[in-house]
């Protein structure tokens, strides 16, 4: 049911293409996407390669900067979401630099680590990282107070407070991090990619961009788009099972 | 069991316990009463130790077990799980299993705690203290967000328990009639003291109407400073 209204929108788009209503010099048809889609699979562009291959380029440079992002965030958000001492030495950094505009650090990252992966990678990062620590570090010290007083009472060891009680009741919190997160590496990586890449969905983009190929870049802007789709699905998928205990009231 | 000398604590300038001397024997029921503020709950989480703010000599042997008011369920951990928290022995699956079967909960132990009715919370929270075989069980107004029916029901239960297992119980409750069915010994709280104390010799189940608990209905409800013809 959920697929109506999309389908109906890209329907009247097609027929606005098709009557001249929409000049394909500004937004071409769908049909020519998905024939443009089609050529970009099955042709080795001497620019760019193949569509699969900037997607596995980009894929792999996403892939890198979220999984270390991530698990990043998770580590100093337990660290300081359990420890007054942690959060005083590290929360205040972390939030200074949140509140640098993340992609204005690019040229910045190139001075630094030139042209290649590094910077890149680095972007991605930054842009998972922010977003998780932030919900995971709420999410520790959303966790009721009352029950770590329980935890005292029934005599678990800190570690097993933790275990139990810290790290699974920060889980929503985990969780909205992840989907956060998701968004904003993708944006990173849209940026990143832009600049001085030679290779990915981003360098397809530009060279599309240079000869005025709007249609390759609509292939790329949506192909960022299911890749999106694809990891919040993921997200929600994983969520649904763990935090199946408060989902008599969600559901 | 428990025993107390001189128990002071202050919150600003106001003591709520002030020099507060008790004494509970192994295996005794005692039920405190006390209007709100006197003090109640600030004694049950001194003898809990869970006040590191409390001041004066407190001795209690043998280990401690708590049911509070919100039973306090782990909402990630499936009742089972809630039970056996913090139990470190072989076997401990099968101890959680008999004690949840002990109150009458043993067909819910894969349920998620939010979907138990609050009586059905209740008692995994009565499975959970008791599961440690505690010598002192504190019981932090555990039936008053209850039901009237589900109530008595509970009071049933927490009487078999305390005759099976005899550990000495501090319940803490604003409702006399709780305490009179229940209590071995009532003690008032007032001025953060232990301002009267009565012993009832009536044996269980108890009549309400009884004349001695009519008496002492009358009594207490009078140190709690309500007149006779307002009591419930």
């Amino acid at each position: 049911m959920r697929l109506v209204s999309p389908v109906l929108l890209v329907g009247l788009w097609q027929l606005l293409s098709a009557t001249g209503v929409l000049p394909p010099s500004k937004l071409v048809s769908p049909v020519s996407i998905v024939h443009t889609a089609y050529t970009l699979i099955t042709t080795n562009n001497p620019a760019y390669g193949t569509l699969q291959y900037s997607l596995l380029v980009s894929g792999e440079r996403w892939g890198i900067g979220f999984s270390i992002g991530i698990v990043i965030a998770v580590l100093l958000a337990t660290l300081t979401g359990l420890s007054r001492v942690a959060e005083v030495c590290f929360d205040p950094i972390v939030q200074v630099l949140r509140s640098i505009p993340l992609l204005g650090i690019l040229p910045l990252f190139i001075v630094w680590f030139g042209i290649g992966e590094l910077p890149k990678d680095l972007i991605v990062l930054l842009g998972a990282f922010f977003p998780m620590y932030i919900n995971t570090f709420a999410g520790i010290r959303s966790v009721d107070p009352k029950l770590g007083e329980l935890g005292r009472i029934l005599g678990l060891s800190r570690w097993e407070l933790v275990r139990h009680i810290a790290l699974p009741g920060s889980l929503p919190g985990v969780f909205t991090g992840l989907r956060l997160s998701v968004v904003g590496s993708l944006l990173a990586l849209v940026v990143g990619e832009q600049i001085n890449a030679n290779a990915g969905l981003g360098f397809m983009i530009n060279q599309a961009e240079s000869f005025l190929q709007n249609s390759i870049i609509m292939v790329a802007l949506i192909v960022y788009a299911i890749l999106g789709l694809l990891a919040d699905w993921i997200v929600r998928t994983t969520e649904r099972k763990a935090l199946a205990w408060r989902g008599e009231f969600t559901q | 069991m428990a025993t107390a000398r001189g128990l002071t604590r202050r919150f600003g300038d106001r003591a709520v316990l002030d020099s507060l001397d008790l004494d509970i024997a192994p295996g005794e029921f005692v039920a405190m009463i006390g209007r709100s503020g006197s003090g109640k709950s600030t004694l049950l989480r001194a003898l809990a130790g869970l006040d590191e703010d409390v001041t004066g000599t407190l001795t209690v042997g043998g280990q401690v077990a708590v049911a509070f008011q919100e039973p306090r369920l782990v909402p990630w951990k499936k009742v089972l799980d809630n039970v056996r928290l913090g139990l470190r022995a072989a076997g401990a699956e099968t101890v959680a299993r008999a004690a949840l079967e002990e109150v009458g909960l043993a067909e819910r132990a894969a349920a998620w705690p939010l979907t138990l009715s609050g009586g059905e919370a209740q008692r995994a929270s009565l499975a959970r203290a008791l599961v440690r075989r505690p010598s002192l069980l504190l019981l932090d107004e555990p039936f008053s967000a209850l039901d009237a029916l589900t109530r008595i029901s509970m009071h049933r239960l927490v009487l078999s328990l305390w005759e099976r297992h005899k550990p000495a119980v501090l319940l803490v409750t604003h409702d006399v009639d709780e305490a009179l069915a229940l209590a071995d010994r009532v003690l008032v709280l007032g001025d953060g003291r232990i301002a009267h104390s009565a012993a009832i010799e009536l044996p269980r189940p108890r009549d309400r109407d009884h004349p001695s608990q009519v008496a002492l209905r009358v009594r207490l409800l009078a140190e709690l400073g309500v007149p006779a013809a307002a009591g419930t």
